[in-house]
């Protein structure tokens, strides 16, 4: 106590100056519209700062769940999309059950186990027959297509990557529907090569390869590369290399497709084999 | 004694009188404002306590601001003012320091002494009030220029004040 007075006397002049200049000062922001503006501006902004930095903070350690909300979003508009387009087949009949428009119906799934370093690559899924997974289902990524459904266990299932040597898919060049036969050649884990297209077809470097649509598995029209490099093969063929637009390095969340009209399409086809 | 404390009163009550209806509503081009009441600590005596000068200060300061409605403006300025006043004092003493009845004027010290005095304290003044009325250094040299301009009439006013009024 006594150190204090002490203390009080001794820097007393320091102390009412201190005082006396505090007051002032805030006389002058409480009083003066214009000097309590920049102050309140001031403040906001220091506030505004650290609000921006919590915010982007939390914003980071939220990035799994937000990359799963959408993951999830993306799979109901793409519904949607399949809900309204259905091809031709508007030209035909129009009946306003959307259960009879929609072909295709996708979930997501998230990439649990990935290899592209073997000659036949598989990936597991989270999602298996509880989820409603069957096998032969297609499996496609933002990028582009991935591989088909193999085997399913109660809540995993296996996928044939795309980048497995006994692998083919259906696909064709966007810009002129030649069709041909893809397959992955056991090399370099973002080319793979497209066989079967006739030599009189004209193609160039970075056309656009896009599954067919032929196989029952994947809707017409999913990505799947670029043409990288293209050379005429033993006779009437082009061996045509695609660089493949889904970068399975990366593979995180997938869309695993089932075909609604599937079963009904191969008794059709089966029925028409046997005649 | 109490003649000293009548006389510092009437000068008290004097000087912002002239600040309040002559000195505010001279104002060349609107730039320069020159503000001589700041005289009244200038003129205190030198046996003042320094705690008093500070209470002075912040009375004048607020007194000014009653009249300008600027709270808080003013009293900023002066208090400073009169929080360097001592130091000021101390830091151009003469060689044998303030001798007994004598008062900061002209008069007793001379011209020199006088101006060092007035420029240092005015100047500091001039610089807080205006830098408070700014309240930002983003127009730094316009404000800078608004004090300095002011600052030399103020301080102009304050010398001439001592060969007029307050001679003695």
């Amino acid at each position: 106590m006594r150190n204090l007075i002490r203390f009080l006397l001794r820097y007393n002049v320091a102390i009412v100056f201190i005082v006396l200049e505090f007051v002032a000062i805030f006389l002058l922001v409480q009083y003066n519209q214009y000097q309590k503006a920049t102050v309140v501006g001031i403040f906001q902004n220091i506030t505004g700062f650290y609000h921006s930095k919590v915010f982007s903070l939390t914003e980071y350690l939220n990035l799994r769940e937000t990359n799963e909300k959408l993951a999830k979003e993306n799979t109901r508009l793409k519904n949607d999309l399949e809900l309204i387009y259905r091809g031709d087949e508007i030209f035909f009949f129009r009946k306003e059950d959307t259960t009879y428009r929609q072909q295709y119906y996708m979930t997501s799934a998230k990439v649990i186990n990935n290899s592209t370093n073997k000659q036949n690559n598989f990936i597991t899924l989270n999602k298996g027959s509880e989820h409603g997974i069957e096998p032969e289902m297609g499996v496609v990524s933002s990028d582009g297509v991935v591989g088909v459904v193999y085997g399913v266990s109660k809540r995993f299932s296996t996928v044939i990557s795309l980048l497995n040597t006994n692998f083919r898919i259906s696909a064709k060049i966007k810009k002129n529907n030649y069709f041909g036969s893809l397959a992955w050649d056991g090399k370099n884990y973002g080319l793979a090569v497209l066989n079967e297209i006739p030599f009189h077809v004209e193609i160039s470097e970075g056309d656009t390869i896009i599954t067919s649509g032929y196989s029952t598995i994947f809707p017409e029209g999913t990505l799947i590369g670029v043409i990288d490099d293209f050379h005429i093969e033993g006779g009437n063929f082009y061996k045509i290399t695609v660089n493949l637009s889904t970068d399975f390095k990366q593979l995180t969340y997938v869309n695993v497709i089932r075909n609604l009209t599937r079963m009904e399409q191969m008794d059709l086809e089966k029925s028409a084999a046997n005649d | 004694m109490i003649n000293l404390w009548l006389r510092n009163i009437g000068r008290f009550i004097f000087l912002v009188l002239l600040q309040v209806l002559i000195l505010d509503n001279i104002q060349i081009s609107g730039f320069i404002n020159p503000y001589m009441y700041v005289l009244f600590i200038l003129l205190m005596p030198f046996q003042t306590p320094k705690w008093l000068v500070l209470i002075v200060g912040f009375i004048l300061g607020l007194t000014m601001d009653l009249f300008h409605h600027t709270p808080g403006m003013h009293t900023s300025a002066t208090v400073f003012m009169a929080f360097l006043r001592p130091g000021v004092l101390q830091m151009i003493a003469p060689r044998d320091g303030y001798e007994p009845n004598t008062f900061p004027r002209v008069f007793y010290f001379g011209l020199q002494w006088f101006t060092q005095y007035t420029v240092i304290l005015v100047f500091a003044h001039h610089f807080i009030l205006f830098f408070m009325e700014a309240f930002s250094f983003s127009g730094f040299f316009l404000t800078m220029g608004r004090i300095i301009l002011s600052s030399i009439f103020s301080i102009l006013l304050v010398i001439l004040s001592q060969y007029f009024i307050f001679r003695k």
